[in-house]
C-alpha cells in the first residue's frame, strides 16, 4: 500500500511569489488552469494502490484550502489530508513528525513531493526503478540533468553510473558538482524514520548541551536535503531514477507561466479536454490554451499560446492575450493587449491598454537549461520580468504596463515602465 | 511679384523621411510642404518662385514642373555648387531677383503658419525701408535669434542669438520682404544673412520687424512637425471647417484623405493626418499622428505621436508613441512596443523597441 506526501511549505515561504501569494497560498495558485497541487494529487491518484494523500505545511487551517480538499477527494476519489506543523519543521522535519499518520494502515512505501515543482511525476517509473535497483528499502530520488551554471542553485547528486546509487548529495554547492539535480520528488521506504530520527536523536543531544530552552522545537527541524541525503549517499541506500522529461521548479510568479505551458502542453495526451480548440462563434485560438467555461469571451479575441483563463473573466471585442495568465474575476476592455503577464482577481484593463512583461524562459538553445527565479534585482535595478497585476487592480485605457509588478487594490492613472508600484 | 525659397540641404533632421523625398516634398497636413508656401504666396499676387537648393533633385524639378502648370506660375530652380548659406542664394539668383524694381518676398523653407504676405507688402511699402523681417513670439526664446525692436514702429535694433537672459520674446519667423536694393550688400558666397547681413541693415535703419498673428512653427524636426501638424488643424477649423473629418469615432481636428478607407470600431483623434490610400483596419485608436500615403495599420492597435512613412505597415496590437517615425515602406510586426524609434526606409522591425532610438 502507498502513500504520498506533498510539502506544501507555509505563509512565510514563497515570498518570490508575492504579491500573487498574498491572495492564495502559493500551492493553490492555478497553474495551466488548475491549482499547482491538483497535478500532483492527480499523479498520484492514478496508482491503483495508493491509500491517501496526506499535505503537510503550516499554513493555518483556511477556508480555501479546505475547499480545495474537499474538491479534490470527490474528484479524485482519494482520502486527502491536511497536517498542520506547529511551527515550520523543515521539509525532513514535518514527516518525521507525523510519521505515525504516514505509515497507519500499513503503509509500505510512500512519496514525498515538494509542492512548487511542475513535472510529468513519473512515479510508477519510480516505482519500477526502486525494484530494480538495490534492495526493497532503497530510497529513490527523482533527478534531472541541468546545466553547470544552474545546478548550483539546486540539491546536486553523484551517482554511480553503472548503478544509479547516489555517492555524494551537496544541497545547492558554490562550486559545480555535478549536473544532476535533486528534483524534490522522493519515493520512500518506512525505513527513511530510522535515519530521520537519528538525526532527530542527535539534534536533541547538542540541544542539551546548548542549555537551549527550547531545545525540543529546535531538534525537530530537519532538512531532507542537509541532514539526511547528504548522509545516506554512499551508504547503498539512497538511489536517482533520472529522467529528461518536463520538470520545472515554481518559485517566481514568472516560473507559473512557463510551467503553464508545460502542463498545457502535457495536456494534449492527459487532458484534451481542457484544451480551447477553434469554433464558429469562438475566440481565435493559437496555440494552447485554457479558458474556464464561466468565462465571457467575445469571438473576436485572440488567444494563445500559452494562456489560461480563470473562472467568470471577462475579454472583450479585438483583445490579444498571449503567455499569459487571467485569474477570475478579471475583465480585458476591448482592443487591450495582455502579453507575458499575470492578471490577478477582479482586475480591470482598459481599452487599448497594453500590460507587457518580459518573459523569464529558459535559454531555449540549452536543453539543459532551467528557468532562472532571479531575485528582483540586480545592480539596484528591477530585471525586467513577466508583469504582474496583483488582486483589483485597475489599469485606465490607453497606458503601457511594461515589466512591472503591481501591488493590490490599486487604481492606475498612467503608464508605468520597470517599477514596483505599492 | 517673386518669391525665393531657402530649400537648402538635406533636410538632415526630418530624417528617415527625408531619405526618400526631398524635404519641401514631404506632406504636410496632406500637402507637400512647399505647396503650402507657394500657394500661399500665389494668392498674394506672386507670380515667380525661385527654389534656392544646394542639391539636385530629379523628383523636385518634375513636381515643380507640373505645379507651374496647375498654378500658372513660373517656378524656377537656383542650384548652388556648394551652399551659399542663408544669403548666398539671394546673389546667385541676382538676375531673376532684380528684373524689376519690385520688392521680394523669401522664406525659410520649413516654415508653417497662416502666411502674411499681403501684409508683409503693405507693411514694408509703408516704411519705405530695404527689408522687413517677420517676427514672432515663443515661450523659450533662448533656443532662438530674437529680435529686439521699437514697438510703435517696428524699427529693429539689434539681433541676439540664442539669449542668456531674457531680452524679447520675439523671434525670427524665417520670412522676409527686400527691395531689390538690398541685394547691393550680398556677395556671392557663404553668407549668413541673420549673422551678416541683418545687423548692418538694422544699424542703419534700414529693416523693420513685422508681427505674425496666429500659430507659427518650423517643422523641421520630427517633434515640431507633430506640434505644427495640430497648430495647423486647429486654425483649419477656424477658418475652414469643413475640410475636417467628424462622425462617429472621430475626435477633435481630424484631416482624412477621401481615398483612405478606415474600419470599424476606431477612434481616431484629436490632431490626426491620414493620408491617401491609407487603409485603418478595425479598432485602431489613433491620435496626435500623421500617417503618410499608402501606409496600413492593422487592427486594434494603438498610435500616439507618431508619424507613419509611405506605404509603410503597423502589425496588429501594436503600441507605437513617443514621436516615432517610420521611413518609407517600414513593417512593424505584430504585438510591438516601439517607443521613440526613428526607423530607416525598408526596414522591417520583430523586436519591441521599449527605448528610443535609431533603427538603420
Ligand atoms: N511542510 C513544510 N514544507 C516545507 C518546509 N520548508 C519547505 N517546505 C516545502 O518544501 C518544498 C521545498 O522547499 P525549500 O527546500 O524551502 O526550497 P528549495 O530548496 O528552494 O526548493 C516546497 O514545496 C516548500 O513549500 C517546512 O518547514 N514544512
Ligand atoms: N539654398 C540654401 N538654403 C539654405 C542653406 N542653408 C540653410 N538653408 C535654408 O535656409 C533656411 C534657414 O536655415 P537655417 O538658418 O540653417 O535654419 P534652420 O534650418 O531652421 O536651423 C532653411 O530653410 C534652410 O533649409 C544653403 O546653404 N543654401
Ligand atoms: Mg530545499
Ligand atoms: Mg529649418
Amino acid at each position: 500500500m502507498l502513500k504520498a506526501v506533498i510539502l506544501i511549505g507555509g505563509p512565510q515561504k514563497g515570498t518570490r511569489f508575492r504579491p500573487l501569494s498574498f491572495e492564495v497560498p502559493k500551492p493553490l495558485f492555478p497553474v495551466a488552469g488548475v491549482p499547482m497541487l491538483q497535478h500532483h494529487i492527480e499523479a498520484c491518484s492514478k496508482l491503483p494502490n495508493m491509500k491517501e494523500i496526506l499535505l503537510i505545511g503550516f499554513y493555518q487551517p483556511n477556508e480555501e484550502l479546505n475547499r480545495f480538499l474537499s474538491c479534490a477527494q470527490q474528484d479524485f476519489k482519494i482520502s486527502i489530508r491536511y497536517l498542520q506543523e506547529y511551527a515550520a519543521l523543515g521539509t525532513g522535519g514535518g514527516i518525521y513528525h507525523f510519521r505515525d499518520q504516514i505509515l497507519s494502515g500499513g503503509t509500505e512505501a510512500f512519496y514525498v513531493m515538494n509542492a512548487d515543482v511542475c513535472s510529468e511525476f513519473p512515479l510508477p517509473e519510480m516505482l519500477d526503478f526502486q525494484k530494480e535497483h538495490g534492495d526493497t528499502y532503497s530510497f529513490v530520488i527523482f533527478g534531472t540533468t541541468a546545466n553547470r551554471k544552474q545546478s548550483l542553485n539546486y540539491g546536486c547528486i553523484v551517482e554511480n553510473e553503472q548503478t544509479d546509487e547516489v555517492l555524494h548529495y551537496v544541497e545547492k554547492p558554490s562550486t559545480f558538482v555535478s549536473d544532476i539535480i535533486n528534483c524534490g520528488i522522493y519515493l520512500f521506504t518506512p525505513e527513511i524514520f530510522q535515519h530521520i530520527g537519528t538525526v532527530f536523536q542527535k539534534n536533541q543531544q547538542d540541544m542539551l548541551l546548548e542549555e537551549q530552552s527550547n531545545g525540543w522545537h529546535r531538534a525537530e527541524v530537519i532538512r531532507l536535503e542537509q541532514d539526511i541525503f547528504t548522509a545516506l549517499a554512499g551508504q547503498s541506500k539512497l538511489y536517482v531514477y533520472k529522467t529528461d522529461r518536463f520538470w520545472s521548479q515554481i518559485k517566481s510568479a514568472g516560473s507559473a507561466i512557463y510551467a503553464s505551458r508545460l502542463y498545457l502542453n502535457q495536456y494534449h495526451k492527459t487532458h484534451p479536454e481542457r484544451l480551447a480548440v477553434n469554433e464558429d462563434g469562438g475566440p481565435n485560438i493559437r496555440g494552447n490554451v485554457y479558458i474556464h467555461p464561466t468565462a465571457n469571451i467575445d469571438p473576436t479575441a485572440v488567444l494563445g499560446p500559452n494562456v489560461s483563463i480563470g473562472t467568470g473573466v471577462t475579454i472583450g471585442a479585438g483583445v490579444r492575450v498571449r503567455e499569459s495568465i487571467i485569474l477570475h474575476g478579471a475583465t480585458l476592455q476591448d482592443h487591450s493587449c495582455v502579453l507575458n503577464s499575470i492578471v490577478g482577481w477582479d482586475s480591470t484593463i482598459g481599452k487599448w491598454s497594453r500590460v507587457e512583461g518580459t518573459p523569464s524562459d529558459p535559454n531555449p538553445n540549452d536543453p539543459y537549461a532551467k528557468i532562472d527565479s532571479e531575485t528582483l534585482f540586480r545592480d539596484g535595478k528591477l530585471t525586467p520580468s513577466i508583469t504582474i497585476l496583483g488582486c483589483n487592480v485597475n489599469i485606465p485605457s490607453e497606458v503601457i504596463i511594461l515589466n512591472s509588478i503591481v501591488l493590490p487594490h490599486k487604481d492606475l492613472n498612467r503608464s508605468f515602465k520597470n517599477q514596483i508600484i505599492l | 511679384m517673386k518669391a525665393l525659397i531657402l530649400v537648402g540641404g538635406y533636410g538632415t533632421r526630418l530624417r528617415p523621411l527625408t531619405l526618400t523625398v526631398p524635404k519641401p516634398m514631404v506632406e504636410f497636413c496632406n500637402k507637400p510642404i512647399l505647396l503650402h508656401q507657394v500657394e500661399a504666396l500665389v494668392k498674394a499676387g506672386v507670380k515667380h518662385v525661385i527654389l534656392a537648393v544646394s542639391y539636385m533633385s530629379e523628383l523636385l524639378e518634375r513636381e515643380m514642373r507640373a505645379q507651374e502648370q496647375r498654378l500658372g506660375i513660373k517656378i524656377s530652380l537656383s542650384h548652388e555648387k556648394e551652399p551659399l548659406g542663408t544669403a548666398g542664394p539671394l546673389a546667385l539668383a541676382r538676375e531673376l531677383l532684380t528684373d524689376s524694381e519690385e520688392p521680394f518676398f523669401v522664406l525659410n523653407s520649413d516654415v508653417i503658419c497662416d502666411f502674411p504676405f499681403e501684409d508683409m507688402l503693405k507693411f514694408h511699402l509703408r516704411h519705405g525701408r530695404e527689408g522687413t523681417v517677420v517676427v514672432t513670439k515663443v515661450e523659450e526664446p533662448s533656443k532662438y535669434g530674437v529680435v529686439v525692436y521699437e514697438g510703435d514702429t517696428g524699427r529693429i535694433h539689434r539681433f541676439v542669438e540664442k539669449p542668456q537672459v531674457f531680452v524679447s520674446n520675439k523671434i525670427n519667423a524665417g520670412m522676409y520682404i527686400f527691395s531689390p536694393a538690398m541685394l547691393s550688400r550680398i556677395q556671392l558666397r557663404p553668407t549668413s544673412i541673420e549673422k551678416e547681413i541683418f545687423p548692418v541693415m538694422a544699424e542703419e535703419g534700414h529693416l523693420y520687424a513685422m508681427e505674425l498673428q496666429g500659430f507659427w512653427m518650423d517643422i523641421g524636426q520630427p517633434k515640431d512637425f507633430l506640434t505644427g501638424m495640430c497648430m495647423y488643424l486647429q486654425s483649419v477649423r477656424q477658418q475652414a471647417p469643413d475640410k475636417l473629418h467628424t462622425g462617429p469615432g472621430f475626435l477633435g481636428n481630424v484631416l482624412v484623405d477621401p481615398t483612405a478607407v478606415i474600419g470599424k470600431n476606431c477612434t481616431i483623434g484629436p490632431n490626426v493626418t491620414i493620408g491617401a490610400g491609407v487603409v485603418l483596419e478595425d479598432g485602431v485608436r489613433i491620435k496626435r499622428c500623421t500617417v503618410l500615403k499608402g501606409a496600413h495599420i492593422r487592427s486594434h492597435s494603438w498610435l500616439e505621436s507618431c508619424i507613419v512613412g509611405w506605404s509603410s505597415s503597423v502589425g496588429q496590437w501594436v503600441r507605437m508613441e513617443n514621436v516615432t517615425v517610420l521611413g518609407e515602406d517600414v513593417i512593424v510586426n505584430d504585438e510591438l512596443y516601439i517607443n521613440g524609434a526613428n526607423v530607416l526606409p525598408h526596414k522591417s522591425i520583430t523586436d519591441s523597441v521599449p527605448e528610443p532610438r535609431i533603427i538603420m
